[in-house]
């Protein structure tokens, strides 16, 4: 099994290490090349650095061949972009994308996009811990 | 026509004042306060502070009347989102995105992206025309389809030949020559003239065989 992590953030690195401890082969691609300092010395897969939104960085972390691919910057509007082009122009089918606005992310839902919205997740939390019942169900 | 324009760029600027100007109600969004302080004195009222990929601006423009929403910012991926969520969100009937990597055009067009404008295109087609390369200009594009035309020079290997003798790609058709105020419907045995316009409709990968043929 092949994964391909776009953003080095927290969530990214510790995705990185779940899977690879999975025995997946992990890339991981970044911007930033100090971002990959998070993933630890453990870490044995590979990094790629550069821009996520653009396909020949996305060629070169081997997307054609992913199984699984996460999009996890903190850039709602890039990680969007890139979800679309890993699913229309690479043609991958389980592709998760990170949208912290819950109207896009209940939107690009709507079209067939996997989308993760932290902030819905965050509130069910705090609401959970506050034992408040709300009427509309969230995320 | 109400017009929303996402990103003040100079494009974005520039087309506002033209569409003001032509009557149209028009209203700019720009994200960068730098950039609304120094235009919103000028502009007025039409000039908004807000993010066009926010569904709080958009509402806020009354983006579900809107006729059309141009995104023209510097960044492509601000100009896909703003022209998806004014579709998904508010029905807008039509989108046109700049956009600023050639190589995003299919990708937005494929996203849902009306129309898409794009600066590297339209500087190549100047300069071919320019250097008399016969130019394939495109009118309309269907998916992988487009509907093209070409002016015919003097010097076109195509002049004084029928249709039929100019071994076309099989994937591309000549529709019409506009000559003179007519327009004629070409058929393979019509005669290609100097001066002609002729429209044709090609598959997107014969685009250079067409052209080296008129």
């Amino acid at each position: 099994m092949k994964a391909i992590i776009l953003g080095c953030g927290r969530v990214g690195a510790m995705l990185a290490n779940l899977l690879e401890q999975e025995k997946m082969e992990v890339t991981v691609i970044d911007a930033n090349d100090n971002a990959f300092e998070k993933l630890g010395e453990n870490y044995s897969g590979s990094r790629v650095s550069g821009n996520i939104t653009d396909e020949a960085i996305l060629r070169a972390a081997g997307i054609e061949q992913a199984d699984l691919v996460a999009v996890l910057t903190s850039d709602d509007i890039a990680n969007l972009m890139a979800a679309q082009i890993v699913k229309q122009k690479f043609g991958r089918e389980k592709i998760l994308v990170r949208v912290r606005d819950p109207i896009k992310a209940g939107a690009f839902r709507e079209m067939g996009l996997a989308t993760v919205c932290p902030t819905n997740v965050e509130l069910d939390m705090i609401l959970k811990e506050l034992k408040i019942k709300t009427k509309k169900g969230k995320s | 026509m109400y017009v929303i324009i996402v990103g003040a760029s100079k494009i974005g600027y520039n087309l506002a004042k033209q569409l003001v100007a032509d009557g149209h109600e028009t209203v700019l969004i720009e994200k960068d306060p730098h950039k609304y302080n120094l235009l919103s004195q000028e502009l007025g009222e039409i000039l908004i502070l807000g993010d066009g990929c926010e569904d709080a601006t958009l509402k806020q423009v009354g983006a579900s009347r809107a006729d059309m929403l141009i995104a023209v910012s510097g960044l492509d991926q601000e100009n896909l989102i703003a022209c998806q969520l004014a579709k998904l969100l508010f029905m807008v009937p039509k989108t046109l995105a700049r956009v600023n990597d050639p190589r995003n055009e299919d990708l937005f067009k494929s996203l849902g992206v009306d129309l898409t404008i794009n600066a590297t295109n339209i500087i190549n087609a100047l300069i071919g025309q320019n250097l008399n390369i016969p130019f394939l200009t495109p009118l309309v594009t269907f998916r992988n389809l487009e509907i093209v035309q070409a002016e015919i020079s003097d010097s076109s290997p195509a002049v004084n030949k029928a249709v039929r003798d100019l071994a076309l790609p099989p994937e591309s058709l000549l529709i019409a020559a506009l000559r003179g105020d007519d327009a004629v419907l070409l058929k393979g045995d019509s005669v290609i003239l100097a001066n002609d316009t002729v429209v044709a409709l090609t598959t997107k990968d014969k685009e250079n065989e067409l052209r080296s043929i008129l």
